[in-house]
Protein backbone atom coordinates (compact mmCIF):
# COMPACT_ATOMS: atom_id res chain seq x y z
CA UNK A 1 0.00 0.00 0.00
CA UNK A 2 3.10 2.28 0.29
CA UNK A 3 3.74 5.12 -2.47
CA UNK A 4 6.18 4.02 -4.85
CA UNK A 5 9.66 5.56 -4.21
CA UNK A 6 9.17 7.84 -7.09
CA UNK A 7 6.10 9.26 -6.29
CA UNK A 8 7.38 10.64 -3.06
CA UNK A 9 9.61 12.00 -4.71
CA UNK A 10 7.86 13.86 -7.29
CA UNK A 11 5.73 15.37 -4.00
CA UNK A 12 9.16 16.95 -2.92
CA UNK A 13 10.42 17.84 -5.95
CA UNK A 14 7.02 19.81 -5.83
CA UNK A 15 7.83 21.51 -2.22
CA UNK A 16 11.08 21.86 -4.10
CA UNK A 17 9.49 23.86 -6.30
CA UNK A 18 7.54 26.17 -4.48
CA UNK A 19 10.02 26.93 -2.78
CA UNK A 20 11.95 27.85 -5.99
CA UNK A 21 9.44 30.01 -7.50
CA UNK A 22 9.22 31.91 -3.97
CA UNK A 23 12.41 32.45 -4.58
CA UNK A 24 12.70 33.72 -7.81
CA UNK A 25 9.74 36.02 -6.77
CA UNK A 26 11.50 37.30 -3.78
CA UNK A 27 14.95 37.73 -5.64
CA UNK A 28 13.15 40.09 -8.32
CA UNK A 29 11.33 42.24 -6.13
CA UNK A 30 13.86 42.48 -3.35
CA UNK A 31 13.38 41.47 0.06
CA UNK A 32 11.66 44.57 1.51
CA UNK A 33 8.83 44.48 -1.39
CA UNK A 34 8.74 40.94 -0.55
CA UNK A 35 7.97 41.15 2.87
CA UNK A 36 5.49 43.99 2.94
CA UNK A 37 3.25 41.52 3.81
CA UNK A 38 4.21 39.53 6.71
CA UNK A 39 2.86 36.05 5.78
CA UNK A 40 4.58 35.91 2.40
CA UNK A 41 7.86 36.33 4.23
CA UNK A 42 6.95 33.03 6.33
CA UNK A 43 5.80 31.21 2.92
CA UNK A 44 9.31 29.54 2.06
CA UNK A 45 11.09 28.79 5.09
CA UNK A 46 7.66 27.50 6.42
CA UNK A 47 7.42 24.60 3.33
CA UNK A 48 11.09 23.84 4.37
CA UNK A 49 9.91 23.18 7.78
CA UNK A 50 7.14 21.57 6.78
CA UNK A 51 8.84 19.33 4.00
CA UNK A 52 11.70 18.10 6.90
CA UNK A 53 8.45 17.38 9.00
CA UNK A 54 6.83 15.14 6.38
CA UNK A 55 10.73 13.63 5.29
CA UNK A 56 10.20 11.59 8.85
CA UNK A 57 7.53 9.72 7.65
CA UNK A 58 9.57 9.07 5.00
CA UNK A 59 12.58 7.60 7.02
CA UNK A 60 9.94 5.25 8.81
CA UNK A 61 8.43 3.94 6.41
CA UNK A 62 11.19 3.68 3.45
CA UNK A 63 13.46 1.29 5.30
CA UNK A 64 14.24 -0.46 2.85
CA UNK A 65 18.03 0.00 3.54
CA UNK A 66 20.31 1.59 6.50
CA UNK A 67 21.81 4.15 4.73
CA UNK A 68 18.46 5.47 3.08
CA UNK A 69 17.13 5.99 6.85
CA UNK A 70 20.25 7.45 7.99
CA UNK A 71 19.77 9.73 4.71
CA UNK A 72 16.45 10.54 4.73
CA UNK A 73 16.60 11.13 9.01
CA UNK A 74 19.50 13.78 7.99
CA UNK A 75 17.55 15.56 5.33
CA UNK A 76 14.59 15.64 7.87
CA UNK A 77 16.65 17.06 10.20
CA UNK A 78 18.95 19.48 7.78
CA UNK A 79 15.38 20.90 6.32
CA UNK A 80 13.52 21.57 10.12
CA UNK A 81 16.91 23.30 11.41
CA UNK A 82 17.02 25.86 7.91
CA UNK A 83 13.14 26.00 8.16
CA UNK A 84 13.15 26.52 11.84
CA UNK A 85 15.94 29.29 11.65
CA UNK A 86 14.52 31.21 8.45
CA UNK A 87 11.33 31.34 10.48
CA UNK A 88 12.65 32.61 13.67
CA UNK A 89 14.40 35.05 12.06
CA UNK A 90 11.70 36.33 9.83
CA UNK A 91 9.76 36.32 13.37
CA UNK A 92 12.38 38.23 14.94
CA UNK A 93 13.11 35.58 17.35
CA UNK A 94 16.42 35.69 16.56
CA UNK A 95 17.96 38.88 15.22
CA UNK A 96 21.85 38.00 13.66
CA UNK A 97 21.98 37.26 10.42
CA UNK A 98 24.89 34.41 10.53
CA UNK A 99 21.63 32.37 11.79
CA UNK A 100 21.18 32.26 7.99
CA UNK A 101 24.07 29.51 7.73
CA UNK A 102 22.28 27.00 8.98
CA UNK A 103 20.48 27.09 5.53
CA UNK A 104 23.58 26.61 4.46
CA UNK A 105 24.46 24.28 6.61
CA UNK A 106 21.31 22.12 6.06
CA UNK A 107 22.35 22.11 2.52
CA UNK A 108 25.77 21.05 2.69
CA UNK A 109 24.21 18.36 4.96
CA UNK A 110 21.49 17.20 2.75
CA UNK A 111 23.72 17.28 -0.38
CA UNK A 112 27.10 15.37 1.46
CA UNK A 113 23.91 12.60 2.68
CA UNK A 114 22.87 12.24 -1.02
CA UNK A 115 26.21 11.47 -2.25
CA UNK A 116 27.49 9.46 0.71
CA UNK A 117 24.09 6.98 0.22
CA UNK A 118 24.58 6.98 -3.30
CA UNK A 119 27.08 3.79 -4.12
CA UNK A 120 27.00 4.11 -7.88
CA UNK A 121 29.40 5.95 -10.56
CA UNK A 122 26.82 8.56 -12.66
CA UNK A 123 25.99 6.72 -15.11
CA UNK A 124 25.15 3.39 -13.43
CA UNK A 125 21.56 4.33 -13.71
CA UNK A 126 19.25 7.42 -13.89
CA UNK A 127 18.74 7.10 -10.12
CA UNK A 128 22.48 7.16 -9.74
CA UNK A 129 22.96 10.26 -12.06
CA UNK A 130 20.40 12.27 -10.35
CA UNK A 131 21.33 11.18 -6.92
CA UNK A 132 25.08 12.78 -7.96
CA UNK A 133 23.64 15.92 -9.96
CA UNK A 134 21.30 16.56 -6.60
CA UNK A 135 23.98 16.11 -4.43
CA UNK A 136 26.40 18.27 -5.61
CA UNK A 137 23.57 21.13 -6.93
CA UNK A 138 22.99 21.29 -3.21
CA UNK A 139 26.89 21.92 -2.36
CA UNK A 140 26.33 24.49 -4.84
CA UNK A 141 23.73 25.87 -3.31
CA UNK A 142 25.11 25.76 0.35
CA UNK A 143 28.19 27.41 -1.24
CA UNK A 144 25.57 30.60 -2.23
CA UNK A 145 23.76 30.47 0.94
CA UNK A 146 27.19 30.49 2.69
CA UNK A 147 28.07 34.03 0.63
CA UNK A 148 24.23 35.21 1.09
CA UNK A 149 24.96 35.22 4.81
CA UNK A 150 27.59 37.51 4.21
CA UNK A 151 26.00 39.42 1.10
CA UNK A 152 22.21 39.62 2.20
CA UNK A 153 21.51 42.13 -0.22
CA UNK A 154 23.26 39.94 -3.13
CA UNK A 155 20.26 39.49 -5.91
CA UNK A 156 22.73 37.59 -7.44
CA UNK A 157 23.11 35.17 -5.12
CA UNK A 158 19.27 35.74 -4.09
CA UNK A 159 18.82 34.28 -8.22
CA UNK A 160 20.95 31.40 -7.55
CA UNK A 161 19.78 30.55 -4.85
CA UNK A 162 16.35 30.09 -6.09
CA UNK A 163 17.88 28.47 -9.42
CA UNK A 164 19.45 25.69 -6.93
CA UNK A 165 15.63 25.02 -5.62
CA UNK A 166 14.54 24.57 -8.94
CA UNK A 167 17.18 22.52 -10.35
CA UNK A 168 16.59 20.47 -7.42
CA UNK A 169 13.29 19.73 -8.28
CA UNK A 170 14.05 19.33 -11.98
CA UNK A 171 15.79 15.92 -10.68
CA UNK A 172 13.31 14.97 -7.89
CA UNK A 173 11.19 15.15 -10.82
CA UNK A 174 13.16 13.11 -13.43
CA UNK A 175 13.01 10.53 -10.86
CA UNK A 176 12.30 7.26 -12.55
CA UNK A 177 13.93 3.84 -10.93
CA UNK A 178 16.02 2.19 -12.92
CA UNK A 179 15.06 4.53 -16.47
CA UNK A 180 18.06 4.82 -18.51
CA UNK A 181 20.19 8.48 -18.53
CA UNK A 182 21.80 9.32 -22.13
CA UNK A 183 21.28 6.00 -23.42
CA UNK A 184 24.38 4.87 -20.71
CA UNK A 185 23.35 1.89 -17.50
CA UNK A 186 24.90 -0.22 -16.53
CA UNK A 187 23.84 -3.77 -17.08
CA UNK A 188 23.30 -4.92 -13.90
CA UNK A 189 21.32 -2.01 -12.81
CA UNK A 190 17.91 -3.87 -13.87
CA UNK A 191 15.23 -3.83 -16.83
CA UNK A 192 15.29 -0.50 -18.49
CA UNK A 193 12.11 1.90 -18.38
CA UNK A 194 10.74 5.07 -19.83
CA UNK B 1 16.98 69.98 -12.64
CA UNK B 2 16.45 70.25 -15.95
CA UNK B 3 12.74 68.78 -17.06
CA UNK B 4 13.93 66.55 -19.30
CA UNK B 5 16.65 64.92 -17.27
CA UNK B 6 13.92 64.67 -14.85
CA UNK B 7 11.93 62.83 -17.04
CA UNK B 8 14.25 60.77 -18.81
CA UNK B 9 14.64 59.68 -14.95
CA UNK B 10 11.11 58.99 -14.36
CA UNK B 11 10.76 57.13 -17.34
CA UNK B 12 13.10 54.80 -16.49
CA UNK B 13 12.41 54.43 -12.65
CA UNK B 14 8.70 53.21 -14.44
CA UNK B 15 10.44 50.93 -17.28
CA UNK B 16 12.17 49.54 -14.55
CA UNK B 17 9.47 48.63 -12.15
CA UNK B 18 7.31 47.55 -14.97
CA UNK B 19 10.03 45.08 -15.85
CA UNK B 20 10.15 43.60 -12.42
CA UNK B 21 6.42 43.64 -12.42
CA UNK B 22 6.17 41.77 -15.74
CA UNK B 23 8.77 39.49 -14.45
CA UNK B 24 6.78 38.42 -11.60
CA UNK B 25 3.09 38.34 -13.57
CA UNK B 26 5.80 35.53 -16.09
CA UNK B 27 6.67 33.67 -12.89
CA UNK B 28 3.26 31.62 -12.75
CA UNK B 29 2.74 31.64 -16.52
CA UNK B 30 5.67 30.21 -17.50
CA UNK B 31 5.91 27.78 -14.60
CA UNK B 32 2.22 26.41 -16.14
CA UNK B 33 3.89 26.22 -19.99
CA UNK B 34 6.60 24.13 -18.25
CA UNK B 35 4.06 21.47 -16.61
CA UNK B 36 1.94 21.63 -19.86
CA UNK B 37 5.23 21.07 -22.40
CA UNK B 38 6.02 18.56 -20.06
CA UNK B 39 2.58 16.62 -20.12
CA UNK B 40 2.96 17.17 -24.54
CA UNK B 41 6.38 15.55 -24.59
CA UNK B 42 5.63 12.99 -22.15
CA UNK B 43 2.13 12.30 -21.78
CA UNK B 44 2.96 8.74 -20.42
CA UNK B 45 3.40 10.39 -16.95
CA UNK B 46 -0.39 11.22 -16.83
CA UNK B 47 -2.00 8.21 -15.89
CA UNK B 48 -5.14 10.31 -15.83
CA UNK B 49 -5.07 9.87 -19.52
CA UNK B 50 -5.12 5.90 -19.63
CA UNK B 51 -6.97 5.38 -16.21
CA UNK B 52 -7.54 2.39 -16.97
CA UNK B 53 -6.17 -0.12 -14.45
CA UNK B 54 -4.23 2.24 -12.68
CA UNK B 55 -3.85 1.71 -8.81
CA UNK B 56 -4.54 5.03 -6.07
CA UNK B 57 -1.10 6.33 -5.86
CA UNK B 58 -0.38 6.22 -10.07
CA UNK B 59 -3.61 8.20 -10.13
CA UNK B 60 -2.85 10.98 -7.18
CA UNK B 61 1.01 10.83 -9.04
CA UNK B 62 0.34 13.23 -11.72
CA UNK B 63 3.85 15.32 -11.85
CA UNK B 64 3.12 17.68 -14.61
CA UNK B 65 -0.36 18.49 -13.31
CA UNK B 66 1.74 19.42 -9.99
CA UNK B 67 4.06 22.08 -11.92
CA UNK B 68 1.06 23.36 -13.96
CA UNK B 69 -0.70 23.63 -10.02
CA UNK B 70 2.18 25.18 -8.78
CA UNK B 71 2.59 28.32 -11.60
CA UNK B 72 -1.53 28.78 -11.25
CA UNK B 73 -1.50 29.14 -7.52
CA UNK B 74 1.72 31.16 -8.00
CA UNK B 75 0.05 33.14 -10.31
CA UNK B 76 -3.67 33.71 -8.34
CA UNK B 77 -2.71 34.32 -4.82
CA UNK B 78 0.73 35.44 -4.53
CA UNK B 79 1.52 37.70 -7.60
CA UNK B 80 -1.01 40.22 -7.65
CA UNK B 81 -0.22 41.18 -3.86
CA UNK B 82 3.86 40.97 -4.73
CA UNK B 83 2.84 43.52 -7.91
CA UNK B 84 0.33 45.98 -6.13
CA UNK B 85 3.20 46.06 -3.18
CA UNK B 86 5.88 46.92 -5.53
CA UNK B 87 3.97 49.48 -7.32
CA UNK B 88 3.28 50.68 -4.01
CA UNK B 89 7.08 50.93 -2.96
CA UNK B 90 7.84 52.32 -6.09
CA UNK B 91 5.67 55.43 -5.66
CA UNK B 92 6.38 55.86 -1.97
CA UNK B 93 9.88 55.80 -3.27
CA UNK B 94 9.21 58.21 -6.15
CA UNK B 95 7.51 60.80 -3.83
Amino acid sequence: MLPRAEFVHWWFATGFLVIGVLLVAEAVVGTEVWRRRPWRAYLWPGFMFLMGVLMWPVMVFYTNSTIHMLAHGSWAQAMMLAGGAELALVRGKIRSPYWRLATALGLAVSGAAILIHEQNGWLFARAAFLHHAIGWTAMVGAGLLLLRAFRPRSTALQAGVAVVFVLIAVFLYSDRDTAPIFGHMSPLAGEPRR
Amino acid sequence: MESHIATDVAVERSRGRSLRATAINLIGPLTMLAGVTWAFLQPYRLTLLHPHGQGFWWLLSEPPLYVVLVGLVFAVLVAPGVVADLQEAEDAAES
